[in-house]
C-alpha cells in the first residue's frame, strides 16, 4: 500500500510545473516513504553503526556523535586502532553538492546609460540571478593511526577545483587512560557547540553562523571569527559520559592562513566548556560558555611601501564571549542558542589589522599598501587614530531549531541577529560612513538580520554512501550598508533560495 | 510397504508438529511484537516503556539486533566472529552480563547497566549517552522482544560478600583455583586466551567465540571491577562457554581467583606485585592434578 501511495504521488509530482508546487507535494511522499537511515561512508564503514547514531541529521552531531569526536574518532570498544580494521578499509568520505540557486540582492548600486553612453551617474537595483552550480568538493579522512591517536584530513576545493587543506590535525587522546587529557595539533575548528563545519544549511548567507563571523563594517580585525578553523594546539578533556567538556586552544592570530604571512608572533586563546543534564524524557540538555580572547598585528613593516608578510608588530586586542544552550524537548524538536559579546581594539575599528590580504583558502594573495584605495591601512609610525576612536562592541545571538521527523527527514529554522551597541566612531566624531552619509555614525550601522529556514530528506544511506535532498530559504538583511543615493534607507535585503542533492560517498 | 509409509509419514508429522513452536519462534512477526509493547522495566524509581523507545532503537540499535531483535540488522553480515561478537538476538532471552544465576533472565537493572556500559570487543558502544528515562525505556523494548519475559520472573541476583584483603597466600590460592577448575583450557596458563581448546569454542548457536584476553590491556565485558570478576564466575556468561562455577567454587576461593587473575593483567596492581615478589610460575598443564 505505502509504494502504491508514494507511486501515486510521484506521479502528481511529475506533472507539477512550480518548483513550490514540487516542494509543497513532495513533503508529504518524504512523510509517507521514509525508510530506515543507514550508516555513513568513514566511520559507518568501520563500526557498523548507522548515521542517525553520530548524527541528528548528517552532518551535524548529536550528543552521542559528539563524544565519539572528543574521544578521538573512537567508541572505545578495544577495537579503535586501524589494525583491528579489514586491510581494505580506507578511511574516506568525498563530498559535493550539485544545486540549483536564485540569490536577489537589493540596492546594488548600477552604473547609468544614455544613448549608449555612461552618463557618469548610478542608481539602484536589485540584482536577481539564478541557475544551476556547484559546491567545493570535500575528501574527508579521519579516524586513528592507533588506539588513542586520531587524525584528520580535509583537502577541500572551492567550485573550481582550486583547494587547500580545511583541516588538518593530529590528536592524543586519553592521555594516561584519562579522558580528561587529549591534545591536538593542526588547523581545526575551534570547540564550538554550535559546529559551523557541521551545518545543516548551504546558501551562501545561510550556510555559515554570523554570530561566528560578525565584523563591524570598517573593521579589519579577521581574527576573532570563531568559525573558521585555526591553526594551534587544543587541550580537551571530557567526562567518561561526556556530560562535562572543557576546552582551551591556543592559536596563532592568522584566521588560519598559512605560511605565518599573518598571525606571526600574536596569538588568541578560545575557550569552552559545558555541562549536560540529564532531562527524562525531555532528553539530555547541555549549558555553557565559551571566549575568546587574543590580539593581533596592526602595523606590518613595508619594503617599498608594500607590507611584508610575517612581520606584524604593534598587537592589539580583541575578545568574544558568549553562552551556549542545547535543548531538547523530546526527541523531535530541539533549540540550540548561541550569544555573543564582542569588542575590539579601536585600532582595528578604524580599520587597522589586515594589511595582509588574504585568498579566502588560507593562503595570501600579493600585497598591496595604504594609503592607495582598497588597500587595508597599516599602522606605521607616527599615524593616529581619529578623535573620538573607541573600541567597536556589539553583541549577537543565534537560535537554531530542528523538527526531526525522523532520522532521515530534518526541518530546520535559524534566526540571527548582530547589533552594534558601540560604533567605532565616538558620538561626536562625524564623519562620512561606508553608506555616503556624512554625520555620526548611526548607532544600528552594520547590523544584521537573517532567518533561515529548510528541511533536508534522506532518502535512503546506506553504510557506502550518503544522500540528502536539500532545500534551504534565506533572508538577510543589513542596516546602512546599501548606497544611499537618495534613498531614505540604505539598508540591504539579500535572498536566496536553494536546492540540491548533497552526497557523499 | 504401505504400513512402513504410513509410519514414516507418521513419524515425519509428528517430528513437524513438534517443531512448530521453533517456527512460530523464526516467524515472529510485529504483531506479536505490538502485543509486547506494554512491557515495562523497572530500574530504582523509574519506569521504563516499550512504546517509548521505539524512536531510540530505530536511531541508535536497530543496524545490528534488527527490526525483529534478532541480531540480523543490516550489518550483522560483516560483523565476523570471533574478533567481533554477533550481535545479540534479544529473541533468545539470553544474556551474558547478569547478576542472576545461569540460565535466569537478567534483572532490568542488569540490562540498564549493559546499554550504559557497551560491550568491550564489539560493537556495542558505551551508550551513556541517554539519559536514564531513555535507558529504562529500552531496556522495556528490549524485553518485548521475548515471550520469556511474560512467562518467567529475573533471578534473583546472587550475593557477593564483601571483598576479603589480597594476601600473598590467596593468590596463590587462587592459582590453585585457576588449576583445578582448568580456566588454562580456554584462557591460557598465562591468561592470553590461547589455551589448547581456544580454536575450537563456539557459542550456543555454533558461532566461533574467543576466550578473554586477560594480558592485552582490553576490559572485560561485563565490567572490570573485582565484584563483576567474581559475579562472572557465579553466573557465567549465558550462551557462551564460559559456565557458572557456583556449584565448583566457594564464594572465599571465587574471590582467590579475582585475585589470581589480576596478576595477568597489564595494570598495575598489588596482585601483581605480590605474584613478582612470590615468583608465582603458570600453573603447568602436564603436572599430575593437584601440582599443577
Amino acid at each position: 500500500m505505502r509504494v502504491l501511495r508514494c507511486s501515486r504521488i510521484s506521479q502528481v509530482v511529475r506533472s507539477a510545473t512550480s518548483v513550490c508546487f514540487l516542494a509543497l507535494f513532495l513533503v508529504p511522499v518524504v512523510l509517507t516513504c521514509s525508510q530506515p537511515a543507514h550508516a555513513l561512508p568513514a566511520f559507518a564503514r568501520k563500526y557498523g553503526l548507522r548515521c542517525s547514531a553520530c548524527h541528528e541529521s548528517w552532518p551535524m552531531l548529536n550528543y552521542f556523535g559528539q563524544k565519539f569526536k572528543d574521544n578521538g574518532y573512537q567508541i572505545m570498544n578495544d577495537r579503535d586502532a586501524p589494525i583491528w580494521q579489514n586491510p581494505g578499509y580506507w578511511p574516506v568520505v568525498f563530498r559535493i553538492t550539485p544545486i540549483w540557486h536564485r540569490v536577489s540582492t537589493g540596492k546594488v548600486e548600477v552604473d547609468t546609460y544614455a544613448g549608449g553612453q555612461p552618463t557618469g551617474g548610478s542608481a539602484v537595483q536589485r540584482i536577481s540571478t539564478s541557475g544551476f552550480d556547484l559546491s567545493g568538493l570535500d575528501f574527508h579522512t579521519a579516524g586513528t593511526l592507533e588506539k588513542n591517536i586520531s587524525f584528520y584530513l580535509l583537502p577541500s576545493s572551492d567550485p573550481t577545483g582550486a583547494f587547500h587543506f580545511e583541516q588538518v590535525f593530529v590528536r592524543f587522546d586519553n592521555i594516561l587512560h584519562s579522558p580528561w587529557l587529549n591534545f591536538k595539533l593542526g588547523r581545526f575548528e575551534l570547540d564550538n557547540l554550535l559546529s559551523e563545519k557541521r551545518i545543516l544549511t548551504l546558501t551562501g548567507n545561510g550556510g555559515i553562523y554570523q554570530t561566528y563571523h560578525f565584523i563591524p563594517v570598517g573593521d579589519a580585525n579577521i581574527y576573532g571569527q570563531i568559525g573558521d578553523n585555526q591553526l594551534g594546539i587544543e587541550y580537551l578533556g571530557h567526562s567518561w559520559n561526556d556530560r562535562s567538556r572543557i576546552s582551551a586552544s591556543l592559536v596563532s592570530s592568522s584566521d588560519g592562513n598559512v605560511n605565518l604571512t599573518t598571525g606571526a608572533n600574536s596569538y588568541s586563546g578560545f575557550f569552552a566548556g559545558s555541562q549536560a543534564f540529564d532531562a527524562g524524557r525531555l532528553g539530555v540538555q547541555r549549558v555553557g560558555f565559551y571566549a575568546m580572547a587574543g590580539e593581533a598585528a596592526t602595523y606590518y613593516l613595508t619594503s617599498g611601501g608594500v607590507p611584508i608578510g610575517g612581520s606584524g608588530i604593534a598587537n592589539k586586542g580583541y575578545s568574544r564571549e558568549g553562552f551556549v544552550g542545547q535543548f531538547y524537548f523530546g526527541p523531535h524538536v530541539d533549540l540550540t542558542v548561541v550569544t555573543q559579546h564582542g569588542s575590539d581594539n579601536p585600532w582595528f575599528g578604524q580599520g587597522y589589522g589586515n594589511a595582509i590580504l588574504t585568498d579566502g583558502n588560507g593562503g595570501t594573495t600579493a600585497t598591496c599598501s595604504s594609503p592607495a584605495p582598497g588597500c587595508p591601512l597599516n599602522n606605521v609610525p607616527g599615524t593616529a587614530l581619529p578623535v573620538g576612536s573607541q573600541s567597536p562592541v556589539w553583541n549577537g545571538a543565534t537560535f537554531e531549531g530542528h523538527y526531526v521527523y525522523s532520522p532521515q527527514l530534518i526541518f530546520i529554522a535559524r534566526y540571527e541577529a548582530e547589533r552594534m551597541s558601540q560604533q567605532a566612531d565616538g558620538r561626536n566624531y562625524v564623519t562620512t560612513g561606508a553608506n555616503g552619509v556624512t554625520g555620526p555614525t548611526p548607532s544600528n550601522f552594520g547590523n544584521i538580520s537573517t532567518y533561515t529556514i529548510g528541511f533536508r530528506y534522506n532518502p535512503f544511506m546506506t553504510s557506502r554512501a550518503g544522500l540528502a535532498w536539500h532545500n534551504e530559504y534565506n533572508w538577510l538583511h543589513q542596516d546602512g550598508t546599501g548606497p544611499s543615493l537618495g534613498l531614505s534607507t540604505a539598508n540591504i535585503n539579500t535572498s536566496e533560495i536553494l536546492m540540491g542533492l548533497d552526497f557523499d560517498f | 510397504m504401505p504400513t512402513r509409509l504410513r509410519k514414516w509419514s507418521l513419524l515425519l508429522g509428528a517430528a513437524a508438529f513438534l517443531m512448530l513452536p521453533l517456527a512460530s519462534r523464526a516467524q515472529l512477526t510485529t504483531y506479536d511484537l505490538n502485543t509486547r509493547i506494554g512491557m515495562e522495566s523497572h530500574v530504582g524509581n523509574i519506569t521504563g516503556h516499550a512504546k517509548d523507545a521505539k524512536g531510540d532503537y530505530r536511531r541508535y540499535c536497530v543496524v545490528c539486533h534488527g527490526e525483529l531483535g534478532d541480531g540480523n540488522g543490516e550489518v550483522a553480515t560483516w560483523i565476523d566472529t570471533p574478533m567481533y561478537a554477533k550481535p545479540r538476538d534479544f529473541q533468545l532471552g539470553v544474556f551474558k552480563c547478569r547478576s542472576t544465576p545461569t540460565g535466569t533472565l537478567p534483572t532490568d537493572q542488569d540490562l540498564f547497566d549493559t546499554i550504559a556500559r557497551g560491550l568491550d570487543r564489539s560493537n556495542m558502544p558505551q551508550w551513556s549517552t541517554f539519559t536514564k528515562q531513555e535507558r529504562a525505556d529500552l531496556v522495556a523494548w528490549v524485553k518485548h522482544y521475548s515471550p520469556r519475559w511474560a512467562t518467567e520472573k529475573p533471578g534473583t541476583p546472587i550475593t557477593i560478600p564483601a571483598e576479603p584483603e589480597v594476601t600473598p597466600e590467596r593468590i596463590k590460592a587462587g592459582r590453585d583455583v585457576f588449576a583445578r577448575v582448568q580456566c588454562w583450557k580456554c584462557h591460557g596458563v598465562a591468561g592470553m586466551a590461547n589455551g589448547p581448546s581456544a580454536s575450537t569454542l563456539t557459542d550456543d548457536l555454533g558461532r566461533p567465540i574467543a576466550p578473554f584476553n586477560f594480558t592485552d590491556g582490553t576490559r572485560p565485558k561485563c565490567g572490570d571491577t573485582d565484584r563483576d570478576i567474581y559475579r562472572i564466575f557465579m553466573t557465567g556468561l549465558d550462551g557462551t562457554p564460559m559456565p557458572s562455577f557456583a556449584d565448583n567454587i566457594k564464594p572465599d576461593e571465587a574471590w582467590d581467583l579475582v585475585f589470581y587473575l589480576r596478576t595477568f593483567m597489564s595494570q598495575k596492581s598489588k596482585e601483581k606485585e605480590m605474584a613478582k615478589q612470590l615468583g608465582l610460575k603458570p600453573v603447568d598443564p602436564n603436572a599430575p592434578a593437584g601440582q599443577q
